[in-house]
């Protein structure tokens, strides 16, 4: 198993040297959204809008974390099903968006857009909510506050443990 | 005749919200433990250690299990000689979910209305089950579930013809399709028969029965035993991964069906299998 330690942002060139199955540690800015987000985003960008933050190159994380205690950066925080914004992800791969972390399985659209534009799909283990939020050293509120755990956060993070699942070649880690 | 104000239950949830969410129970915690000595693969074995240090770090530092902390479900026994005084039950229950989830730092993950989807704020209301028993006491089995596995959870209204082999058949099928996205190793909760609603309760009752307590039914128990080594050949593996730790468990509950069918429900849950019960 390769082991890779990676600074984001994610240029097109680091995501050109990750293959499905290459275990990463990633430290740099990341964004949260999850359902609602993506609604609001999508939303935001067929009204003319601009998105929360410029995309490019950045990852997103898909993440509802639970609240934090006083002291705490943020509550529990792992991944949640990605499968579900795969509606709306063909749209933000296409502005720029390089890099996703969630668990599951991705639909053939969103693998295609993914090779098309060269932007990789992380998972992160799936109910380690506890263990992955001491990976996230800041979290602030950037947009959509009202959706409470569903805003948009943006992540600082130190050697966040993840699993290359889908590369921009094609493989895919899940169908063996 | 023993009276119970319905502010002993409100307290009662609201401290088991607290528990179930930062601490698994033995059974479960216990089979991830045991699983992470015997998986083969190395994704398999880091995905497994790492949920073991997971739940050290949550126990210890009151950090929810999952951040998904889950719809409250809540099956609550009523003594039929008890009598409630106090604010309505649903209402004292709901006020317990309320006040753990907020006070806990639990997330709150309900919306009020499936198609509007506002959050409630409060992670109310709960999903409540409620069943008159003999006695004076009060029995309560919180059960937070995620969507993350309920949302791979299926039933299938099967022909009698198919019998056993069907059953088989419909489990694995459900497994299959969850895959990576209920967060394995899962648990597998089964309801046998009764109508289209009643098996799908009974599969959610079944994943708060203890992982270590095969069904006292020898078929039944059988069929669990051969379905869990059946998933466990599956090669899902922990996160998805690979690996032969596919389920923790697969508990099976039944009940009298209609001459013409044979219901199965499978509700599917992630390794963070909460389930509390107290009694008052």
């Amino acid at each position: 198993m390769k082991k890779i330690h990676l600074e984001l942002p994610l240029t097109k060139d680091k995501v050109q040297e990750l293959t499905a199955g290459d275990y990463v540690y990633l430290t740099g800015v990341m964004y949260s959204a999850r359902d609602a987000a993506h609604k609001r985003m999508t939303e935001a960008l067929a009204d003319g809008k601009d998105l929360p933050m410029d995309i490019k190159d950045q990852t997103i994380y898909y993440l509802g974390p639970s609240p934090a205690r006083p002291g705490q950066v943020i509550g529990s925080a792992g991944p949640t099903t990605a499968g579900r914004m795969d509606r709306y992800t063909p749209t933000l791969l296409d502005l720029g968006l390089t890099g996703m972390i969630g668990k599951g399985r991705r639909t053939q659209a969103v693998k295609d857009s993914m090779k098309k534009n060269h932007a990789v799909y992380f998972a992160a283990v799936g109910g380690a909510g506890a263990l992955l939020s001491k990976c996230i050293t800041k979290a602030d509120i950037v947009a959509y506050e009202d959706l409470g755990t569903e805003a948009v956060y943006r992540l600082e993070v130190k050697d966040f443990p993840c699993v290359v699942v889908a590369d921009d070649k094609g493989n895919d880690l899940y169908e063996r | 005749m023993r009276d119970i104000d319905t502010s002993v239950i409100t307290e009662t949830i609201k401290d088991m919200c607290l528990k179930a969410n930062i601490e698994l129970a033995d059974d479960v915690s216990s089979k991830i433990i045991c699983a992470k000595t015997q998986e083969t693969t190395e994704l398999g074995k880091l995905v497994l250690s790492q949920l073991t240090e997971n739940m050290e770090i949550a126990k210890k530092e009151l950090i929810p299990i999952c951040q998904d902390t889950g719809m409250a479900v809540i099956f609550i026994e009523v003594g039929q000689d008890v009598h409630l005084t106090g604010a309505p039950l649903e209402d004292a229950i709901n006020e317990g979910v309320r006040r753990g989830y907020t006070e806990g730092f639990l997330r709150k993950s309900v919306v009020g209305d499936p198609l509007l989807r506002v959050n409630t704020g409060d992670n109310t209301p709960a999903v409540i089950h409620t069943r008159i028993v003999p006695g004076e006491n009060v029995s309560i089995t919180l059960a937070p579930k995620g969507f993350g596995s309920e949302n791979m959870s299926r039933v299938y209204m099967l022909k009698p013809a198919e019998g056993i082999e069907g059953v088989k058949a419909a489990v694995l099928d459900a497994v299959k399709l969850a895959g990576p996205n209920a967060c394995p190793p899962m648990v597998i909760g089964v309801g046998i028969g009764g109508t289209f609603e009643k098996c799908a309760l009974l599969a959610k009752k079944a994943l708060t029965r203890n992982l270590d307590e095969p069904s006292p039914l020898p078929h039944i128990a059988a069929l669990e035993k051969e379905l869990l080594e059946k998933i466990n050949e599956m090669d899902i593996g922990p996160g998805g991964l690979g690996g032969k730790t596919t389920a923790l468990g697969v508990n099976i509950e039944t009940f009298p069906t209609h001459i013409a069918g044979l219901p199965v429900a499978v509700n599917i849950c992630c390794h963070v299998n909460r389930h509390v019960t107290r009694m008052i």
